[in-house]
């Protein structure tokens, strides 16, 4: 053993900075970890924009698309649904579509780009189940006044025909309306609305 | 000396055995007015075990993946021998475990065995408590049955909720953008392993605790204010071993004939303990009716329910819902009454832990019954007793008439 006095406060430093190359060495080796739980290059693919062709959808039917694993609805709204759209109002949340819940190009009465065609994410905005498509008028467990829209069989939400939501239900927000745009027009493509090509 | 001993010298020497065995076992000296609210700690560490054992085995038929799953359990049901008393033994045992914790955690209620100095006891189990929850989550989407399906994606968009990190953060915990291949995959390695190895390492911290400061007991005395001068053991203990090594093996018989005549006679109990929607495929496409969790999380999901939707999001709910089980880490510090045991308390705490009681039983109700508007109104009443029992507790404990004390434990 030397006979050297320790020298405390070079000591106190050392241990100081080995402590703290080791905690940022740790955090560091957490990131990949972590980073792993993302989705995959392959989820990712899965999750890439879908094209539709929308000239088979008679009016008033709904086609159910699959997109990022969710169903995305695109439904050929007749003239009659779309003249009920505004009598809806006065008994909906968020009427003028003011939430964030769709691209700004869908911040509009109908609440698409072309009036008739919807596309709107078919999972509830309560607690994510799918809606059921209700288009028929009046029916006995809607009551007379429904003129066509959604209903959430889990917590009883209703949508009217442009995906919003009636007020007095669970669900807090209108249904989201993906990004989309027409290829042509009859192409739709859904996931997305980059300009050009 | 003969070959035992020379064999346990010979260890003793390498390893501390002799030692290890009398602090925690033949000299570890536990209260000996120990009743029937005693014997749930033991329970639970029983039931522990039965699940780590059935579930390796069942690991061993089970296939991690959404187009193997379901038909993988069915396949142990049918056709692996023995398959159906496994996989029945691991669903009733996580109810079982349910059942038994409840219980455990309404002993400390009782008795104010989470008072100082038994705080670490207390957050330690509670830690105990939020790594159960999430392994009986995980562990119920596995079979990718509907239930399994919508009862996660139910859960999981919770987390959506949660303002600005919200959805990226629920894509991160699916590891996809829907409930998918990667969400049951990782579900599966924390179910079987990640959370397992957390859970019993609590559980050793939560012993390791307790047996650093003995135990409580249904008088709320510290039996360590009376020792003998000579031999300095407490005088109102006994050794662990054999008087409640013993004492709980009764406990196990009791607890294992309600436990066998279930797996065999009633494993789905009715619905409650197997949905029956689980029996039937997951389909990301169609919801069932009537979405309830399991019963161990049906008092959470009736407070969640309860709040309304605020400025147009579910967040309140599930802040409430969090609070609610978060709320009791803090209660240590909530009760400020200057008696441990409910035999010695005033009349106020006496009717305040039985309304809390009736609003967790009625919650718990409500939470599996589908939404109504009468129905939502019960659940906001009983969310109000059930969040006044701790807000008020610095109150009313401390206002509460209680009774003196002994100085020894009463029979
Ligand atoms: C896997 C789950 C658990 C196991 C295996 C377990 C095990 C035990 C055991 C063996 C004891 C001693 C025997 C007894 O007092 O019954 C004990 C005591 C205790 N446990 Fe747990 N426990 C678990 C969960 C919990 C939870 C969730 C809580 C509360 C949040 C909790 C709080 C306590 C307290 C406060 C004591 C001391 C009781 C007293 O001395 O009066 N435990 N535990």
């Amino acid at each position: 053993m030397s006979k050297q006095e320790v020298d405390r406060s070079k000591r106190r430093f050392l241990i100081a900075a080995t402590t703290a190359v080791g905690g940022v060495a740790a955090v560091g080796a957490v990131v990949p970890f972590v980073m792993s739980m993302l989705p995959s290059e392959r989820a990712k693919a899965a999750g890439a924009p879908v094209e539709v062709d929308i000239s088979k959808i008679e009016p008033g039917m709904m086609l159910n698309v699959e997109w990022q694993g969710k169903p995305v609805w695109v439904v050929n709204r007749t003239k009659e649904m779309l003249a009920a759209l505004s009598k809806n109002d006065a008994k909906l949340v968020d009427p003028k579509a003011e939430a964030p819940q769709q691209p700004e190009y869908c911040q509009n009465a109908t609440r698409s780009i072309k009036p008739e065609i919807l596309v709107t994410v078919g999972i509830c905005t309560h607690l994510g189940c799918s809606p059921t498509y209700r288009p028929e008028m009046g029916p006995a467990d809607l009551g007379p006044d429904w003129a066509g829209g959604f209903f959430c069989p889990c917590h009883g939400s209703r949508f009217d025909m442009a995906a919003r939501v009636f007020s007095g239900a669970p669900a807090p927000t209108n249904l989201v309306i993906p990004k989309h745009k027409y290829l042509s027009d009859s192409r739709l493509l859904i996931g997305d609305d980059s300009k050009g090509a | 000396m003969n070959s035992l001993t020379k064999v346990v010298g010979w260890i003793d020497e390498r390893f501390p055995l002799t030692s290890n065995w009398k602090a925690h076992l033949s000299e570890y000296y536990a209260p000996k007015n120990f009743n029937f609210w005693y014997f749930f700690g033991s329970l639970a560490m029983l039931v522990l075990v039965l699940q780590i054992v059935t579930g390796i085995f069942l690991t061993m038929h089970y296939k991690p993946d959404v187009n193997m799953a379901f038909a993988s359990v069915e396949y142990i049901m049918r056709d692996v021998s023995w398959g159906w008393l496994i996989r029945y033994m691991h669903s009733t045992g996580a109810s079982a475990f349910f059942v038994v914790v409840y219980l455990h955690m309404m002993r400390g209620l009782m008795y104010g065995s989470y008072r100082k100095p038994r705080e670490l006891i207390w957050i330690f189990g509670m830690l105990i408590y939020l790594a159960l929850m999430a392994e009986a989550f995980m562990g119920y989407l596995l079979p990718w049955g509907q239930m399994s399906f919508w009862g996660a994606q139910v859960i999981i968009n919770l987390f959506t909720a949660i303002p600005v990190i919200g959805p990226d953060l629920s894509v991160w915990i699916r590891g996809d953008y829907v409930i998918g291949d990667a969400t049951l995959n990782r579900f599966f390695a924390f179910h079987v392993i990640a959370v397992p190895l957390v859970l019993v390492g609590l559980v050793a911290a939560h012993i390791i605790a307790l047996h650093e400061v003995g135990s409580n007991n249904p008088d709320g005395i510290e039996i360590k204010k009376n020792k003998d001068p000579v031999t300095h053991i407490p005088l109102d203990g006994i050794p662990f071993h054999p008087y409640y090594s013993v004492k709980d093996i009764v406990g196990v018989v009791v607890f294992l004939m309600v436990f066998t005549a279930i797996v065999f006679f009633a494993p789905d109990m009715g619905g409650y303990f197997l949905e029956y929607n689980n029996f039937v495929p997951a389909d990301p496409f169609k919801t069932p009716e009537h979405i309830a969790p399991v019963w161990y999380f049906t008092p959470f999901y009736a407070i969640l329910r309860a709040v309304p939707p605020l400025f147009g999001s579910q967040f309140p709910g599930v802040v409430a819902m969090g609070v609610a089980v978060m709320i009791l880490f803090f209660l240590p510090w909530l009760d400020r009454g200057n008696v441990k045991s409910i035999r010695y308390r005033g009349a106020i705490y006496k009717v305040a832990l039985a309304l809390f009681v009736f609003s967790f039983i009625g919650l718990g109700v409500l939470g599996v019954l589908p939404s109504t508007p009468l129905y939502t109104i019960f659940s906001q009443i009983l969310s109000v007793i059930y969040f006044a029992f701790f807000f008020l507790m610095p109150w009313y404990t401390k206002i509460d008439k209680t009774k003196p004390v002994p100085e020894r434990v009463t029979g």
